[in-house]
C-alpha cells in the first residue's frame, strides 16, 4: 500500500458564524500512533466528526485508504474501515453490552473479513472484545447498569468491535484510574502492532506521551503544531496554549 | 430449530382457533374474530416502523385503505370489463378477474409497500413529532385523493358485492376469517424473523441512537426504507379483503380513526420491543371492543382504547410485556441453569432493554 492512509487538506467547519475548523491539513501514515491535544473546544472532537463523517466538512478534502470521504456518510466510512468512539459515550440503551458489540460486527467488520461472520464468529468476538476491556461479567447488562467508566470502555470496544483500519478513540480514559490508563494504553499499542493505526485524542499527558509516535496539537480550530512528541511539548507556542486556558 | 419449534406452534394455534370457532358454529363469531384477527395485523405492522424503529407513523389508516382500495379498484374493473378494457385483452381479463383474495392481499400489500416507500424517501431525514405529523398529512392527501376518484366511488363510497359461498369452507365470512387467521400468523412469524435477525438488530439501533449506528456501521437511511415498505405492505395486506368483508366501503371508514389509535395503542399497551407485545395488546384491546359494541355501543370504543392507552403510559410504559419481563428475567447467579422462566424470555424474545 503506498501513500498516507488518511490524508487531510485544508479543512474547515463552521457552526453558524462560528469558525470550528479553520483550514486542517493532517496526513497519517499507515501503523502510526498520533496523538492529538489541544484545549476543550479546540476542535478535535468537530475534526473527528468531519473525518469519519459524522459532520460533513465545508471545505477541504478527507481522504481515506486512497479514497476521496467527501459526501461519504458515516456507515460507509465505518465499513472502509474508520472507526471512532465518542467522547460522551452513545451506547445503544436498550441492547444489552454483548449486543452493542455485535453491532460493528453485523454491520462493518464483514467489509474488511470479506465475508459475513458466522454466528458463531460473532458470538466468540462479542466475548473476546468485552474481555479485553474488562467488561465479560456484565456482557449481558444494559448498559445503565455500568459505571461511566464501564461506559467509556464499552464505547472504545464497540470502536474496536468495527475492525479498523484507523481507530479514533476521543477521550476514551477520562475517570479512568492510572492502572486502567496504562492497560487501555496497552490494549491500543497492541492492536497497533497489529497493524491498526491509530488517533489519540487524550487530556492525560502521561498515556498521550506513553502512546503516541507524533503529536498534532489544535488550538481554536488551527493546527499549531505537528511532530515528535518531546519537541512538541516544548514548543513556546503549545506551553502557551495550555499555560493560557 | 427454535423458530421451527415456533412454526409449528403458530399453525396449530391457528388451526386449533378455526377448529374451534367452527365447532362453536356461530357466525357471528367470524366476524368478530376477523377484526381481532386484522388488528393483529396492523399492530404487528405499526410495531416494525414504530417499536423496533422508534418512528411513530400516524398514518396507518392510510396504509389500511390503500390496500382496501386496491382491492376495490380491481373489482370495479372487474365488473365493467367491457367498459374499461380494451377488445383485444377483453377475452385475457374475463379469465383472470375477478381476482381470489389472496392475490388481493399480495396486490395490496406492494401498493401500500410502495406508498411506504416513498413516504419514507420523503420522511428520511425527519424524526420524532415531524415525523409523525408527516405521516398524519400523508392519510389527509390520500383520502383526499380516493375521495375525488370516481371510478372507486368517491365520496359515496363503492358496494362490493361479494359470493355467499366458498368451496370447501362454505360460508365466506369464514373463508375471510381463515385469510385474517394466516395473515396474522404470517405477520408475527415475520416479525419475530425480523427481531431476532442482523435487520432487527439495526432496527434497534436507530430506535437507541442514529449517529452511533451510522458510526458502526449502519446504513440508518436505507433500514429505515425498508422499516416504511415493509409496515406499509402489512398494513395494506390487512386492509386488502376489507371491502369484501364490509360490502359496502366509503372513504370515511377504510380511513378511519379507529385504526390509527388502534395501531398505536395496541403495541404500546402491550410493549413495542417484542412481536408478543402487538399480539398481546390486539387480543386485548380489539376483543374489549368487540364486547363493548355488543354491551354497550361501538361509539365508546375509543374511548376505552384512549383510557387504557392513558392509564398504560403512565402505570406501566413499558407495556404488558414490560410488567412480565421484569418477573422473567429475574435470574440466578451468572451461568446458572435456564430456567423455565428465562425460557420463556428467551423463546418470546423479550429485551431486557424494552420500553
Ligand atoms: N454541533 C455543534 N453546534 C455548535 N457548536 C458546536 C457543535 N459542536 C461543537 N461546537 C463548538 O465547536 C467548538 C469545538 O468543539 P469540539 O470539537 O467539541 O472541541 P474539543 O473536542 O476540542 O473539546 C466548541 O466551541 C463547541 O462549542
Ligand atoms: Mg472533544
Amino acid at each position: 500500500m503506498t501513500g498516507p492512509l488518511l490524508q487531510i487538506e485544508n479543512v474547515g467547519k463552521r457552526f453558524g458564524g462560528f469558525v470550528a475548523l479553520d483550514g486542517i491539513n493532517l496526513t497519517v501514515a499507515h501503523g502510526e500512533r498520533v496523538g492529538l491535544i489541544g484545549p476543550n473546544g479546540s476542535g478535535k472532537s468537530t475534526l473527528v466528526n468531519c473525518m469519519c463523517g459524522t459532520l460533513q466538512n465545508e471545505t477541504g478534502r478527507v481522504m481515506f485508504d486512497g479514497r476521496l470521504m467527501n459526501g461519504m456518510s458515516a456507515h460507509q466510512r465505518a465499513r472502509r474501515g474508520m472507526a471512532r468512539s465518542f467522547q460522551l459515550p452513545r451506547p445503544f440503551v436498550t441492547l444489552s453490552v454483548a449486543e452493542n458489540l455485535r453491532i460493528p460486527l453485523l454491520y462493518a467488520a464483514h467489509a474488511r473479513r470479506g465475508h459475513h461472520l458466522t454466528h458463531e464468529e460473532i458470538e466468540n468476538r462479542c466475548h473476546e472484545l468485552a474481555g479485553l476491556v474488562g467488561l465479560a461479567a456484565k456482557a449481558n447488562r444494559l448498559p445503565r447498569d455500568l459505571t461511566q467508566v464501564e461506559m467509556r470502555k464499552l464505547e472504545l470496544a464497540r470502536a474496536v468491535a468495527v475492525d479498523p483500519k484507523l481507530l479514533i478513540a476521543d477521550e476514551a480514559m477520562a475517570g479512568l484510574s492510572q492502572s486502567e490508563v496504562d492497560e487501555i494504553v496497552a490494549l491500543l499499542i497492541t492492536m497497533n502492532e497489529r497493524g491498526v493505526t491509530i488517533i489519540m485524542i487524550e487530556h492525560i499527558m502521561r498515556a498521550v506521551m506513553a502512546f503516541s509516535q507524533r503529536l498534532v496539537v489544535l488550538v481554536t480550530g488551527k493546527k499549531i503544531a505537528d511532530g515528535p512528541p518531546q519537541e512538541v511539548v516544548s514548543h513556546p507556542e503549545v506551553i502557551g496554549a495550555y499555560l493560557g486556558q | 430449530m427454535r423458530s421451527l419449534v415456533f412454526y409449528i406452534v403458530s399453525i396449530l394455534v391457528g388451526a386449533a382457533l378455526f377448529g374451534f370457532a367452527r365447532w362453536l358454529g356461530n357466525d357471528y363469531l367470524f366476524f368478530a374474530g376477523y377484526t381481532v384477527l386484522q388488528f393483529i395485523v396492523l399492530a404487528t405492522a405499526w410495531n416494525i416502523l414504530g417499536g423496533y424503529c422508534g418512528y411513530v407513523n400516524f398514518g396507518s389508516a392510510a396504509f389500511f385503505a390503500a390496500g382496501a382500495y386496491s382491492s376495490v379498484a380491481l373489482h370495479k374493473l372487474a365488473a365493467g370489463i367491457d367498459r374499461y378494457v380494451p377488445e383485444s385483452l377483453a377475452g385475457l381479463a374475463h379469465t383472470i378477474l375477478p381476482l381470489p383474495i389472496p392475490v388481493l392481499i399480495v396486490i395490496g400489500g406492494i401498493v401500500a409497500g410502495l406508498i411506504g416507500l416513498g413516504t419514507g424517501y420523503l420522511t428520511l431525514r425527519l424524526r420524532g413529532a415531524f415525523f409523525a405529523i408527516a405521516t398524519l398529512a400523508l392519510a389527509v392527501v390520500l383520502q383526499t385523493l380516493i375521495v375525488n376518484w370516481d371510478f372507486v366511488g368517491g365520496s359515496r363510497g363503492a358496494y362490493i358485492i361479494r359470493p355467499s359461498e366458498v368451496p370447501i369452507i362454505g360460508s365466506y365470512i369464514q373463508y375471510l376469517f381463515l385469510i385474517m387467521l394466516v395473515l396474522s400468523i404470517l405477520a408475527i412469524i415475520a416479525a419475530r424473523a425480523i427481531e431476532q435477525s442482523r435487520l432487527g438488530y439495526g432496527f434497534a439501533t436507530i430506535r437507541d441512537d442514529e449517529t452511533a449506528a451510522e458510526a458502526c456501521g449502519v446504513p440508518t437511511l436505507r433500514l429505515k426504507l425498508i422499516a416504511t415498505t415493509l409496515s406499509g405492505a402489512l398494513m395494506g395486506m390487512a386492509g386488502a379483503p376489507f371491502p369484501y368483508y364490509i360490502g359496502y366501503l366509503e372513504p370515511g371508514s377504510a380511513f378511519g380513526l379507529a385504526y390509527t389509535v388502534n395501531s398505536i395503542a395496541m403495541p404500546m399497551i402491550g410493549g413495542t420491543t417484542s412481536w408478543v407485545g402487538p399480539l398481546v395488546g390486539a387480543l386485548l384491546l380489539g376483543t374489549l371492543q368487540q364486547i363493548a359494541t355488543v354491551t354497550i355501543s361501538s361509539a365508546v370504543n375509543l374511548l376505552i382504547v384512549g383510557l387504557l392507552l392513558v392509564g398504560f403510559v403512565i402505570v406501566a410504559p413499558k407495556g404488558i410485556v414490560g410488567l412480565v419481563q421484569d418477573f422473567m428475567r429475574e435470574r440466578g447467579p451468572e451461568g446458572s441453569e435456564p430456567t423455565w422462566r428465562t425460557r420463556l424470555a428467551t423463546f418470546a424474545n423479550m429485551r431486557p432493554g424494552a420500553r
